[in-house]
C-alpha cells in the first residue's frame, strides 16, 4: 500500500479520524456477538495505519447491517468503510474462494443463484414460465452483460493470481 | 413515474418463485400498473460486488436501471438487497457527475447511457407511502387471524441518510402493513437485528451466519407467533432455508414457517396458500399450511 489507509479512506469521503474508541459499534455489532469481527479493533487498525488488517478475515464477517454505522456518536460511516477496506483487500488479491465462484457465477449465467431444475418445476406448478423474464431467457442479454463486465475488467481482478 | 417494471432478482425467480407469483398477484390485484423487465441480471449482490469493486458493482446495478429507464418505468424491487444495491447506485450516480461518466463510459461499449430518469422502489417502501394502511385495507377480502413475528430486514431502512424511512431502532411502517391484512404484528426480542445472511457472510461463513441466526429464531420462538413475515428473499432463504440447517448443526427442532409480505397480503386479498406457493417452502408445518387453508376459505 503505497499511500496510507486513513488518506485513502478520506479520499473515497471516508473519515475514520474522529473515531473516539468508544466501542459502540463493536456493543451493537449482531456479528460480533458470535464471531470473531471487533468493529472498533478494524477502525482503530485502520486509522493507525496497520495494514495487516486488510489480510483480516473479520472483515467478511461483517453483514454490512449499518446498525454501527446508525449509532455512531462521530456519524463514521463504518460499514461503507468496511466496504472500501474490503475493496483494498480484494485489490490485494484477498478472496474467499466461495465470494470468487459466486462472481464467477455472474459472469456465466447472469445470476448469482442459478435456475436449477427443481424451481423450473416450482415455477410450472405456479402457472409461470419455466424461465424467468431474466438474462437467463436472452442469450443476447446475456452476451452484453459479459461484455459489460469485462469492459469492467472484472474477470481480471477476480482471476485466480 | 406511476409506471413500474419488477425487478426480480436472483433468488426470487431462481428459488422463491411464490414470491414471484403472489407479487404479480398482489400488484394486479391493487391495479398497480407493472410491466417486465426482460434481460435484467443479478442486482448486484452487494455483498460480493460491492465489497469487490466499485466501478463493477455500479456499472451491473446501472445496466439495470438503463433497462427501465428504456421502458420509461421505475424499477419495483421485492428484495431489501437488491433494494439496497440498485437504489443506493441509483443515488450515488445521480448525485457524483465523476462516477456516473466513469459508469457511462463502461455502459458505452454495450451502447448504454444512464441518465438518472428512474427511480428505485421496493414494494414495501411503495405500499406505505403510495397506500398506507387504511387504503390497503379497503382492498383485503380476507382478515387474517394471525400472529407474526415482522423482520424488516437491514438494508430496506438502512442506511438512514438515503432511505426517507424515519428512525430505525423500533420503525413502525411495515408493522402498519402487516395490521392492514388483520394479522398481528407481535413485539420479540431483537426484533431490529439481522438475519445473518448479508454481506457475503451466508456464503462465506455459514456457520457464523446460522450462529446469528440461531439467535434470531430462539428470539422469535420465544414470542408464540404463527409465521415469521419479510421483504426480502435473501432473509427469507436465511429463515427457511437456513432454519432446517440450523436444526440440523445445532439439534433443534425449529418449525417456524416463512412468509415474503406479498405471500401474507395475497392472502389476506383471497388468494389461495397453494397459488401463492407458500407450499413451496423448506419448512413444512402442516398445522400453519391447515391454519391458513382455513382461513382462506372462510372457516375461521
Ligand atoms: S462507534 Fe464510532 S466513535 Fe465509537 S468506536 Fe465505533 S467508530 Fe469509533
Ligand atoms: S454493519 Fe457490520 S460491523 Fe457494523 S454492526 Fe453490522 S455486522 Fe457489525
Amino acid at each position: 500500500m503505497s499511500e496510507e489507509l486513513p488518506k485513502v479512506l478520506k479520499a473515497a469521503g471516508l473519515d475514520v479520524l474522529s473515531c473516539m474508541q468508544c466501542g459502540t459499534c463493536t456493543g451493537s455489532c449482531p456479528s460480533g456477538r458470535h464471531t470473531g469481527l471487533n468493529t472498533r479493533r478494524i477502525l482503530r487498525d485502520a486509522r493507525k495505519n496497520r495494514v495487516a488488517v486488510l489480510s483480516d478475515d473479520a472483515l467478511w464477517l461483517c453483514t454490512t447491517c449499518y446498525t454501527c454505522q446508525e449509532r455512531c456518536p462521530r456519524d463514521i460511516p463504518i460499514t461503507d468503510a468496511l466496504l472500501e477496506l474490503r475493496r483494498l483487500a480484494v485489490k490485494k488479491g484477498f478472496m474467499l474462494p466461495e465470494h470468487r465462484k459466486i462472481s464467477e457465477m455472474v459472469m456465466e449465467c447472469g445470476h448469482a443463484v442459478p435456475l436449477d431444475e427443481e424451481t423450473k418445476q416450482k415455477r410450472e406448478e405456479l402457472g409461470l414460465d419455466p424461465i424467468p423474464e431474466t438474462v437467463q431467457k436472452y442469450p443476447e442479454a446475456l452476451q452484453e452483460l459479459r461484455n459489460l463486465l469485462k469492459a469492467c475488467k472484472f474477470d481480471k481482478l477476480t482471476a485466480e493470481k | 413515474m406511476e409506471k413500474l417494471s419488477l425487478f426480480l432478482g436472483c433468488i426470487v425467480p431462481n428459488r422463491y418463485p411464490g414470491i414471484e407469483k403472489a407479487t404479480k398477484l398482489c400488484l394486479q390485484k391493487l391495479d398497480i400498473d407493472v410491466s417486465d423487465l426482460p434481460g435484467a441480471s443479478c442486482c448486484p449482490a452487494p455483498g460480493v460486488f460491492k465489497s469487490f469493486d466499485k466501478a463493477t458493482w455500479l456499472a451491473l446495478a446501472s445496466r439495470n436501471i438503463v433497462l427501465s429507464e428504456k421502458l420509461e418505468r421505475d424499477l419495483l424491487t421485492v428484495c431489501n438487497g437488491c433494494y439496497g444495491s440498485l437504489a443506493d447506485a441509483n443515488i450515488e450516480l445521480k448525485k457524483d457527475p465523476e462516477l456516473r461518466e466513469c459508469t457511462n463510459r463502461c455502459l458505452k461499449e454495450i451502447g448504454m447511457e444512464f441518465k438518472g430518469t428512474a427511480e428505485v422502489r421496493h414494494i414495501i417502501e411503495f405500499l406505505y407511502k403510495e397506500f398506507g394502511r387504511e387504503k390497503l385495507k379497503e382492498y383485503t377480502t380476507i382478515q387474517l387471524d394471525l400472529k407474526v413475528a415482522l423482520h424488516y430486514g437491514c438494508h430496506l431502512i438502512k442506511p438512514s441518510r438515503d432511505r426517507n424511512l424515519g428512525e430505525t431502532e423500533a420503525p413502525v411502517f411495515f408493522d402498519e402493513l402487516i395490521e392492514a391484512t388483520g394479522a398481528k404484528s407481535v413485539d420479540y426480542t431483537d426484533k431490529m437485528m439481522c438475519c445473518g445472511a448479508g454481506g457475503g457472510v451466508r456464503s462465506g461463513h455459514a456457520a457464523e451466519s446460522l450462529e446469528m441466526l440461531e439467535h434470531k429464531l430462539a428470539c422469535i420462538r420465544q414470542a408464540g407467533v404463527d409465521c415469521i413475515v419479510n421483504a426480502c428473499p435473501f432473509c427469507h432463504l436465511q429463515f427457511d432455508r437456513g432454519q432446517l440447517a440450523v436444526n440440523e448443526k445445532f439439534g433443534k427442532d425449529y418449525s417456524i414457517p416463512v412468509l415474503h409480505y406479498s405471500q401474507l397480503l395475497g392472502l389476506a386479498l383471497g388468494f389461495s396458500p397453494y397459488e401463492l406457493g407458500i407450499e413451496q417452502n423448506a419448512v413444512q408445518n402442516i398445522e400453519f399450511l391447515a391454519k391458513i387453508y382455513e382461513i382462506s376459505a372462510g372457516l375461521r
